[in-house]
């Protein structure tokens, strides 16, 4: 089975590295071109946030099973400032940066699931996961 | 990865050649609103048929793009949206409101040839 990679984020070039990455170990797992595609879609929101709100930070994607599932799993952690309010964060068109404020609610909707894990000492950590159809 | 931006007659169209970092898009940005002025142009087309991720930034740049040289009188059409593209565009809530899109490169110019006969004659 292919094995993980990690992706350091440090600047917006890195956000391309990362979802080529995540885009790889899709086709690899055989996933169809529109999850791939909606997988590397997903990352590029990811990294991009670790580039605008923390600076620092790595993707983390692997293979992961469930059963006979398989699917793909990707863990976007920084040390940053985290998410004040994480029920705001999810709404939709809720920026802080002068974006278009559609960031995390709109990955969850990418993916299948989706987890997020944020306080103001430790930075912020998402994990999402993709099963294959 | 830089972009090379051809004149063809009153036209200036921008081919996306690979993956685009978030810098190399401002930079197209700022070049068609910039190359607009200097070359005349009255229409840009920015061909994005090879991207396979169109994310939120991108979203927005294309769209600004689209604006910007409108606001510097010239009509700007994105072609070559791939059907996946599209799909997870619209999962995300990106809807490029406001920019005119066409399917590749031939359809762009058409709609551009349209765009201008149609001013000329109101003109």
């Amino acid at each position: 089975m292919a094995s993980e990679t990690v992706v350091p984020i440090n600047a917006d070039v890195d956000v391309v590295v990362a979802r080529q990455r995540g885009r790889e170990l899709a086709s690899e797992l055989g996933f169809v071109p529109t999850d791939s595609t909606l997988i590397a879609t997903a990352i590029s929101e990811l990294a991009r946030n670790i580039v605008c709100y923390a600076k620092h930070g790595e993707i983390l994607i692997k293979p992961v099973q469930s059963g006979d599932r398989v699917g793909i799993a990707v863990v976007a952690r920084d040390k940053g400032p985290g998410i004040a309010n994480i029920s705001l964060a999810m709404q939709d068109g809720f920026t802080t940066s002068g974006g278009l404020g559609l960031g995390l609610p709109g990955v969850k909707r990418l993916v299948d699931e989706f987890h997020l894990v944020s306080n103001a000492n430790s930075g912020t950590t998402v994990t999402i996961k993709k099963w294959k159809r | 990865m830089q972009v090379p931006i051809l004149k063809q007659g009153q036209y200036l169209i921008a081919s996306i050649q690979g993956a685009l970092g978030d810098q190399d898009l401002v930079q197209l940005r700022d070049a068609l609103a910039e190359k607009v002025g200097r070359l005349r142009a009255r229409g840009v087309i920015v061909d994005v048929t090879v991207l396979d991720v169109m994310d939120s930034f991108a979203s927005r740049t294309l769209r600004d793009l689209a604006h910007m040289t409108r606001l510097r009188g010239a009509e700007t059409v994105i072609v070559g949206i791939q059907p996946e593209v599209a799909f997870a565009m619209v999962q995300l809530g990106l809807t490029l409101e406001g920019v005119d899109t066409a399917l590749d490169l031939e359809e762009g110019l058409a709609f551009l040839d349209k765009k201008m006969k149609r001013s000329r004659s109101r003109g």
